[in-house]
């Protein structure tokens, strides 16, 4: 690629770039910050290259424009933030169990309730866990720079058809918030319908979309057909990043903007003489179990950073089944930790490490 | 009021209903003398005779018509409760060539989906509504409707429907007849044979429309509920006749679809070029430079000042020329609890590795347009590191830092424009470089300028000015 397709762009508007990139056909979205220069950038963009631009009424409706131009067989998406993406739920629900592809994009912000419009890490929950009715999940992606905002994005189109699952762009709004250089890739050509499509054609006259099963049995089909895909996922498709992690005895562990402040502390530390290394999880659904639990050996131990009351921490946890000691320190309501916050927090677990030993 | 109306199985419909689980595949799974039989049998037999069927799809609401499409011979989907004009538009939009029948009860449309019909209605989007009025929730056991009448009992509304408890009943046709966008509303019944012939010609007239890519048509279906309303199936056409039409009187409310011309909507495109065209073109790059080597370490930027002093600006430009230089860089703005109260700052990065944090707590330059801001950041600047400030709005300030003062807001007013003194401090900004020996930093912030603000090209020549009067004052006043 020449460097002139190296753009400076805000994460949110690299989300953009990498749609079209991808091939997405329609944006539906509403307003929402730290989320809304997604929407800016796709009402400018899309329309540009004949492509769907709506706003739509609500996020209840964004997601079910979604879920309409998905049947199509079209790549589409939505992007939201904390409550709208608590709207949204009921809708992804469906989608996921019409198992039809979709990206959506949420900018955390924090929460509950109103909250404010400072970045968070709080509806890690609410997306990795499935979030709606139902035993659900969606794919989860969460980039740190602007640059993954455009690559992932264009992953999350991949893997949700690979898959026909919905696909979680998962960031905070620091990192939707900020500018960086993005190189752009290749434009992917347009995606050939599915043959379960309603592409309102004579050969796709006969598909139908439901998730409605009156018969329990048949019911519990689709669910145990659900669960064994979420099982080949989790096979394929982890995905993280490390740093000095080989011979670390304290792993440090966070996502999105959190792991560009720990990448930092660690370089510290080791300064100060502390064997710490860094794990960024990029996939959280499904998440890096493997690598953790390759890394639960003894003498290690763990420190989970976080900007919210310690979601992710439990997948942690659960991933190594507590054999050793995970750690967590979190900021919330818009704060994100200093580097020197989280060296200390460091020291002070190593320190009790060296006493334990 | 006998049924006289008999039918044929409809072409539209499939010969046996095999989506339908259980033993019975000839039937359909509604009560006798539940209009949405009625209502089936009309549209599968309009879809054929109006040759829509492929390109047809048929949205199954949450309702008793859930499971239309055990028997439409055309696409089905389920949708959520009071989403199908929502999913309706989806595949409209998604694909211009497909039809869409938004079907729909009373609760689903006038209730829950009441924001979703009338917005769908009110963008004019190319699709028919057939809504089932029945004046119950069916599906449910026979809880209010938003179209209950009034003093009708129902199982939430044991004692009868009353005004001051529930209001009147909706009066949806009426009420999207009044909107601009929407093409054709009828309200008809599905009772007498008479009534149903009536209705049997407002859908199609409906589908006509949307085949003819005019718009948004709305028939509303008076529709019997016999079980929840407890009734036998004539009794129920009666009650309809008695009680529900001089409250929904039928007619056309609406028919304006010769007036509007077909819809048309681009075709998308994906050729490579104009794709990345159309994304190289709207971050506004135009020049690009060789890269630079003159950095030799990280430099951490902060600006800071009011809102509405071009801060965000100030440190995109400073962003937009390491990019131009092929340097790392990053920018972020605060936006969030911060900028309560009218203040406004952000960090830049310079790097030549990659760029750890991107907050800058450690600053090596700090740019300050009031003296909140400075007395907020000063104390952040490290060892060796470099203060500028605007001498108009600031007091000189006690620090060993290295300091450069310039009057960004003096020259600004001079330009003729106070909204320039950000292009002035960034002047001094690149001034300070120079210990950097950028070799060509005016080209590369001229650049940035012009990439910055080539939304507003008039501003253009007017920031290059102050940019460069910066430069000088601090280089004079400084030497
Ligand atoms: C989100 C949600 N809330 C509630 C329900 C339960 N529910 C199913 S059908 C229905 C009422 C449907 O009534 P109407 O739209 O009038 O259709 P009818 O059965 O009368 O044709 C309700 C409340 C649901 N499925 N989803
Ligand atoms: S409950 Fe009412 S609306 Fe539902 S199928 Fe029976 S008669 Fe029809
Ligand atoms: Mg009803």
């Amino acid at each position: 690629m020449n460097s002139n397709h190296r753009l400076l762009l805000k994460g949110n508007e690299a989300a953009v770039h990498g749609a079209i990139l991808a091939g997405c056909e329609c944006f539906f979205g509403y307003p929402i910050t730290p989320a809304s220069e997604i929407a800016h950038a796709a009402s400018e963009l899309f329309p540009k290259l004949g492509r769907v631009f709506l706003q739509a009424e609500s996020e209840l409706a964004a997601i079910n424009m979604v879920f309409g131009a998905a049947a199509s067989g079209k790549r589409a998406m939505t992007a939201s933030s904390g409550l709208g993406i608590s709207l949204k739920q009921e809708g992804v629900s469906y989608i996921a169990t019409c198992e039809l592809p979709a990206v959506i994009v949420d900018i955390m912000r924090a929460g509950p309730g109103l909250g404010n419009i400072g970045p968070e890490q709080s509806d890690y929950n609410q997306v990795v866990k499935g979030g709606g009715h139902g035993s659900y999940k969606c794919i989860v992606l969460a980039p740190n720079s602007a640059q993954e905002m455009c690559d992932l994005t264009i992953l999350a189109f991949d893997l949700a058809d690979t898959y026909r699952i919905p696909v979680y762009v998962l960031t905070d709004g620091v990192i939707g918030q900020m500018m960086e250089s993005v190189t752009l890739s290749e434009p992917k050509p347009r995606k050939s319908i599915p043959e379960w499509a309603l592409a309102g054609t004579r050969e796709t006259r006969r598909n139908v979309i439901t998730s409605i099963y009156l018969a329990y049995d048949d019911q519990e089909k689709v669910n145990l057909r659900l669960q064994e895909k979420y099982a080949e996922i989790a096979r394929n498709e982890q995905r993280f990043e490390a740093h000095m992690i080989d011979d670390a005895d304290l792993v440090l562990v966070g996502y999105g903007i959190i792991s560009r402040l720990l990448i930092s502390a660690a370089d510290i530390l080791r300064r100060k003489g502390i064997k710490a290394g860094v794990l960024r999880p990029i996939t959280l659904f499904p998440f890096p179990k493997d690598v953790l639990r390759s890394l639960a050996k003894e003498n290690t131990s763990f420190l989970c950073v976080e900007m919210s009351n310690g979601q992710m921490v439990d997948d942690i946890r659960l991933s190594i089944e507590c054999s050793r000691p995970v750690h967590l320190y979190t900021r919330m309501g818009g704060n994100v930790p200093s580097v020197e916050e989280i060296v200390n927090e460091s020291v002070k677990v190593a320190c009790n490490l060296t006493i334990e030993s | 009021m006998g049924r006289k109306l008999k039918f044929g199985k409809p072409t539209g419909f499939f010969d046996v209903f095999d989506r339908r689980p259980g033993p019975i595949k000839k039937n359909m799974h509604y009560c006798p003398g539940c209009g949405h039989g009625i209502l089936h049998k009309l549209i599968a037999e309009a879809i054929v005779d109006l040759d829509m069927r492929d390109h047809m799809v048929v949205i199954s609401p949450v309702g008793c018509a859930v499971f239309a499409y055990y028997y439409f011979d055309a696409g089905g989907i389920s949708v959520p409760h009071g989403r199908a004009p929502a999913v309706a538009t989806g595949i409209i939009r998604a694909n211009p060539d497909s039809f869409v029948i938004s079907y729909q009860g009373d609760g689903d449309l006038g209730a829950i989906g009441l924001n979703n019909f009338l917005q769908a209605a009110n963008r004019g989007e190319n699709m028919t509504v057939c809504f089932v009025n029945n004046a119950i929730y069916g599906m449910t056991s026979g809880q209010m409707a938003p179209t209950t009448l009034i003093g009708q009992k129902t199982a939430t509304s044991p004692y009868g429907r009353s005004v001051e408890n529930e209001g009147y009943p909706l009066k949806v046709s009426e009420m999207v007849a009044a909107l601009e966008s929407p093409i054709y509303v009828e309200r008809v019944a599905l009772t007498t044979p008479a009534n149903i012939m009536a209705a049997r010609k407002a859908l199609r007239k409906g589908l006509t429309n949307m085949k003819e890519r005019r718009g948004f048509s709305l028939v509303e279906f008076l529709s019997g509920c016999p079980i929840n309303q407890k009734m036998t199936a004539q009794q129920v056409d009666e009650w309809i006749e008695k009680e529900m039409i001089p409250y929904f009187p039928l007619g056309c409310f609406k028919d304006i679809a010769a007036e509007r011309k077909p819809i048309s909507r681009p075709k998308p495109t994906f050729d490579k070029k104009k794709v990345l065209n159309a994304l190289v073109s709207s971050a506004g790059i135009t020049k690009w430079g060789a890269k630079s080597t003159v950095l030799r370490k990280e430099l951490r930027v902060k600006c800071a000042g009011y809102g509405g002093q071009g801060i965000l600006s100030l440190g995109m430009m400073i962003a937009a020329m390491g990019q131009s230089r092929d340097i790392n860089v990053s920018w972020l703005p605060s936006y969030g609890p911060e900028m309560r109260g009218g203040t406004a700052n952000c960090s830049v990065v310079l790097s030549n590795n990659v760029i750890g944090s991107p907050v800058v707590q450690n600053t090596n330059i700090l740019i300050a347009m009031n003296q909140p801001s400075m007395n907020k950041f000063l104390p952040d600047l490290v060892d060796g590191g470099i203060l500028l400030y605007d001498s108009t709005n600031i007091a000189p300030p006690k620090t060993d830092r290295r300091v450069y003062a310039v009057a960004a807001s003096d020259i600004a007013i001079k330009l003729g424009n106070i909204r320039c003194a950000n292009s002035a401090i960034m002047g001094a900004f690149a001034a300070c470089l120079k210990g950097f020996e950028l070799e060509d930093y005016e080209d590369a912030f001229e650049e940035a300028i012009r990439q910055t603000f080539r939304k507003k090209k008039e501003l253009v020549e007017l920031n290059i000015k102050a940019f460069h009067e910066g430069r000088k004052s601090v280089e004079t006043r400084n030497v």
